[in-house]
């Protein structure tokens, strides 16, 4: 009977193409809009952990209180010691050390002079050890411009907008003006080794990254760091296993009266995160219900105006003998037919468009000019899992029922009604 | 009828008549305060969250326009110099064995840390030169008796565009001080101790700073050596005398 009725969609297309297109439209819309939300919103949060936040971040109380200002004032002390203990409590995470920092970059002229100036935003990483994960971390491999990697502690990478700036390129020195972790002025000479595009517009207007000894000797903090970052073994983020390993953590270390020991925050609970993840949870889920609700009526719609179309050749079959509820059910299976067709035709042109989009990106740089959050420029669609099968929910469901709602008319027509409605 | 005239209207005319003016109390002040030179050396204790540390410099100024800073101690600013021309700010690190210039915004930074900041620092500015001053009452301060003087900038580049001043009515030296910003919040509090006579001026040796946007105890600023209108060899404001 499938192969019956897939040879009747085949051959008679006016009672299958439009259908199908429209499926498949709605399919491709949703699976492109889910991809696409999936991978901003991953994107963002992925971002984050990665150059701020971890997945769980160590501080000291009043560094956290603070730590919009960078106060490395309030900064870790005793750091080794600190990771060697984490590293023992929580054998799976991967731990790093940074320092945040900001201050004046100065580059000089020939005579050593100041020729240009420019407010600074820093991060130390470990750039030089063999084993060190951190420059795939910053996804920063590839956004080499000019130059190459730091090989010393006095080397620094700076995104490439930034060095224009301030007429540097690999090899120029620049001087760094800032200060210590005990309020002390600190100068100190480093090199250009590399400029990047971050793809961050924050991070592009006024980016650097140093090694963290060089900064370490710089900001006096031998031994100390602004934040310890935490990773989960599987580099993603997951809040049960975070609250687990932040309520341990903070009962263990944390000290609520002493404003210099160590407390835990999970990525969730960062600075604007808290707000986007319910943003994500609530409405984005709210988002991609609205508008599968209305790809659902608008199918639903196609499978309504579809029976209805067919109201002549409904009145035909019945003429000739045949059962109304074989009528009904041949034609729910048709609805099912077009469905699956319109939402595999759908699924693979919004798996397509998702897979240019996680590829190419979009570039949205020019509307995020003087954002402060750590948004990427160029956001990338995702394909998950979830995206294969997504939008078979609207695809299929939608146009069965609608097949179903309008196939109830077949049960309310007589037979002693139907010649004459066919003459008419 | 004649001596309830004479309480009523003739004592508080008298009252009033030997009540300075705050222009008047502005130039006294400035008198004791201001010079056309001065070479200081002095110690700056800065009290910060985690510790306290103390810096010594040997300044030299003339005028408000130049002024000359070394750091004597401790080890990791010995040898930073400044120097202050009008408006422009250079600092000499021998760390970095460079001369850096300062300028716009960052010379309202902490300077090393302290509740000054390079303006601050660097301001030699006589008071009647930036604001008008009205008395706004009188009050006790480490038992003298003061005048309350509120000053507003005459121009929008004044740092701070309100201050309060409690002015000793005998000696004509600032004891507190209240620095604010146009909104009218308040930025830096100002105590003056040890009024010392020095020639013919009364002068503060000790004054603690605090910076009310930022956490600690605030920064003690005291004077161990000071000299007023001494001639000061024009090498010392060049840049050639940074390193």
């Amino acid at each position: 009977m499938i192969r019956f009725l897939f040879k009747g969609l085949l051959r008679d297309k006016t009672r299958s193409l439009m259908p199908i297109l429209i499926v498949a439209a709605g399919v491709a819309l949703t699976v492109l809009m889910y991809c696409y939300m999936t991978g901003v919103l991953g994107e963002m949060i992925e971002t984050t952990a990665n150059y701020s936040a971890g997945h769980v971040k160590i501080m000291t109380h009043a560094y956290k209180k603070n730590k919009a200002q960078v106060p490395n004032d309030l900064a870790l002390l005793n750091v080794n010691e600190l990771i060697s203990k984490v590293q023992k409590d929580y054998p799976t995470l991967k731990i790093v050390k940074r320092i945040n920092f900001g201050g004046l970059l100065d580059s000089p002229d020939e005579t050593g002079e100041t020729k240009k100036q420019g407010i600074v935003a820093g991060i130390s990483i470990d750039l030089l050890s063999k084993n060190s994960k951190e420059l795939d971390r910053l996804n920063i491999r590839d956004a080499l411009r000019k130059g190459r990697f730091p090989e010393k502690s006095n080397e620094v990478l700076l995104s490439d907008q930034f060095a224009d700036k301030l007429e540097l390129g690999p090899g120029s020195k620049v001087t760094l003006i800032t200060s210590t972790m005990y309020g002390a002025m600190s100068i100190q000479n480093f090199v250009v080794a590399g400029t990047i595009d971050f793809g961050m517009e924050m991070m592009d207007r006024s980016g650097m990254i140093a090694d963290i000894t060089g900064i370490q000797d710089a900001l006096d903090m031998k031994n100390a760091c602004s934040e310890i970052l935490c990773f989960l073994e599987s580099h993603t983020y997951d809040d049960l296993e975070a609250i687990d390993i932040e309520q341990s953590f903070n009962a263990k270390y944390s000290d609520i009266n002493d404003e210099f020991s160590p407390v835990m925050s999970r990525l969730k609970n960062e600075s604007m995160m808290s707000g986007y993840f319910d943003y994500i949870d609530n409405f984005v889920g709210i988002l991609i219900f609205i508008f599968l609700f209305a790809m659902s009526i608008v199918l639903w719609n196609t499978g309504l105006i579809g029976g209805l179309r067919r109201y002549g050749e409904v009145g035909v079959r019945l003429a000739i003998g045949e059962e109304k509820g074989h009528i009904y059910r041949s034609m729910i299976m048709e609805s099912i037919l077009i469905g699956i067709v319109g939402s595999v035709i759908g699924t693979i042109i919004g798996l397509g468009f998702s897979y240019w989009i996680q590829e190419v990106g979009i570039n949205i740089g020019g509307m995020i000019k003087d954002s402060k959050m750590m948004v990427p420029t160029v956001f990338r669609a995702k394909i998950t899992d979830t995206a294969y099968y997504i939008g078979f929910v609207p695809g299929l469901f939608s146009v069965v029922l609608g097949t179903m709602l309008s196939g109830i008319g077949i049960y309310k027509r007589k037979t002693a009604q139907l010649f004459k409605e066919l003459d008419t | 009828m004649k001596r309830l005239f004479f309480i009523l209207f003739i004592i508080p005319s008298i009252i009033w008549a030997q009540q300075p003016t705050g222009k008047t109390i502005l130039e006294k002040i400035d008198k004791n305060m201001a010079a056309k030179s001065t070479i200081t050396t002095s110690k700056m204790i800065i009290r910060g969250a985690r510790q306290t540390r103390t810096i010594e410099v040997k300044s030299w100024g003339e005028g408000d326009e130049k002024s000359f800073t070394e750091y004597l101690a401790p080890a990791r600013e010995k040898g930073t110099k400044m120097l202050k021309l009008e408006d422009e700010l250079w600092i000499y690190s021998p760390s970095s064995d460079r001369i850096i210039k300062i300028s716009g915004h960052m010379l309202r930074q902490s300077l090393m840390g302290s509740d000054l900041s390079y303006e601050d620092m660097m301001d030699n500015t006589e008071l009647l030169e930036d604001y008008d001053a009205g008395v706004i009452g009188s009050e006790t301060v480490d038992g003298k008796n003061c005048w309350i003087l509120e000053l507003r900038a005459k121009t929008a580049e004044v740092n701070y565009q309100m201050r309060k001043i409690w002015v000793d009515k005998s000696r004509y030296i600032p004891l507190k001080e209240e620095l604010y910003a146009k909104s009218g919040k308040l930025l830096k509090r100002m105590e003056l101790f040890d009024v010392t006579k020095i020639g013919n001026r009364w002068y503060p040796k000790k004054m603690i700073f605090k910076d009310m946007l930022k956490k600690g105890a605030g920064t003690e600023f005291i004077i161990d050596e000071i000299e007023f209108d001494k001639k000061i060899d024009a090498y010392i404001f060049t840049k050639a005398s940074l390193k």
